[in-house]
């Protein structure tokens, strides 16, 4: 599988506390990945990194090949944009768009006309099972129509990479099984690679493979069985 | 759980008499449920016979003669093959999975590692269920959601035990 971002011995620091230490891992293109690992482990700091939102103190990270550690910010921000979707836990709509507005923004700043990112927009609201929603705010409707409407947005302009963290972590068990199944169901259609950060098995049973974050490293746990 | 690797992995932390194998075993491993002497002896005599043991000295007395068993080199490649190789994941595998930290830790092995293989190997196990599941009518689901809840518990125990590696390192070494 070719290896479509790449990141090797990053490291990063909060004041005196080290967060990521020497972390490296690499996502195939249209591979899920789980990343796992106890609070405080460092996986969000590493998600943060892969995805550019944060910039490592040492190490690289390349996406298709380009450092994304040495672009300007203009640059990596055209690059989330263009290339990345992301899901968090919550608080990730825009509280006074309506769910369909939401979905549709990242065309419509793209410059996509509005009756062609309105029209993308309902065929992915569609997807995920919530077109009943798409008039309302995000205030209006449960934390499962919420997430699979973030997911819809995350998915909209076409990413190579859905970057989502602990996005079930908010849900009950069968909300979060609906969104794990329709977010990795609509990735595998994409073929958009997604790395998905949870500390929850169950969730993490929905990837292609895992990785457990320990002490600010990555491991493979994928060579460690031999059962 | 198999005995037999238990008592292998007792006696490669050093050569014991069968009553003092016995005793090792009941105070670590079988609390509830203490090991008759029968089978003490039958599974020692099954280990001398594949060779995994062997007599290491005998001491004469007024009774029977006191027989202290060593592991032999046999006994320690498969002591090695049963801590490494993971245990088919199903519910209630606590114990064994117990077992066989301890033993890593008296025998100085990569307790580390071993949680690691196993923790691996449950990781599969339930990414097939979420797969079958996924394919399932809803009598499918629910019995993959079964065993699904019942390996993420044995999951939650790995991750609390290699948090508390090092205390329960300190723990046995201590019992000696």
């Amino acid at each position: 599988m070719a290896k479509l971002l790449v990141a090797d011995g990053l490291r990063k620091a909060f004041g005196q506390t080290p967060a990521l230490d020497g972390a490296s891992i690499s996502v195939g293109a249209g591979e899920i990945v789980a990343v796992m690992g106890p609070s405080g482990s460092g996986k969000s700091t590493l998600l943060h990194c892969l995805a550019g939102i944060t910039q490592p103190d040492a190490g690289k990270v390349r996406y298709e090949g380009r450092k994304l550690t040495e672009m300007t910010d203009r640059e990596r921000s055209a690059l989330r944009r263009g290339k990345f979707g992301f899901v968090f836990q919550f608080g990730q709509l825009v509280p006074e768009l309506t769910c369909l507005e939401n979905v549709a923004l990242p065309l419509r700043m793209d410059r996509v006309r509005r009756r062609e990112a309105e029209r993308r927009a309902t065929e992915w609201l569609e997807r995920l099972e919530v077109t009943d929603v798409a008039g309302k705010r995000p205030g209006e409707v449960s934390g499962g129509q919420g997430q699979r409407v973030a997911v819809a947005r995350a998915l909209v302009a076409n990413p190579r990479v859905i970057f989502a963290d602990e996005p079930t972590g908010a849900l009950d068990s069968l909300n979060g099984e609906r969104v794990m199944r329709l977010l990795t169901q609509s990735a595998r259609e994409s073929h958009a690679a997604v790395v998905l950060v949870t500390h929850e098995a169950r969730v993490a049973s929905y990837s292609d493979r895992e990785v457990v974050v320990r002490d600010g490293r990555v491991r493979d746990l994928t060579g460690a069985s031999r059962g | 759980m198999s005995i037999g690797q238990t008592f292998l992995g007792l006696l490669e932390s050093s050569p014991r008499h069968g009553y003092d194998l016995k005793r090792a075993y009941d105070e670590r491993f079988g609390r509830t449920r203490p090991l008759p002497y029968g089978q003490v002896y039958a599974t020692l005599s099954r280990l001398l016979k594949s060779g995994l043991v062997e007599v290491d000295s005998v001491e004469p007395g007024e009774g029977p003669e006191r027989k202290r068993y060593a592991i032999t080199e046999a006994g320690v490649t498969d002591v090695d093959r049963w801590l490494s190789h993971a245990e088919k994941p199903e519910p209630y595998l606590q114990s064994v999975l117990y077992t066989k930290v301890v033993l890593a830790l008296l025998t100085d092995r990569p307790a580390a590692d071993l949680l690691d293989t196993q923790t691996a190997e449950h990781l599969r196990l339930m990414r097939e269920l979420t797969r079958r599941k996924d394919g399932g009518d809803l009598a499918e689901q629910l019995i993959c959601d079964h065993a699904l809840f019942h390996l993420e518990a044995d999951l939650r125990w790995l991750e609390l035990t290699a948090a508390r590696l090092d205390e329960l390192a300190r723990e046995v070494r201590s019992h000696g």
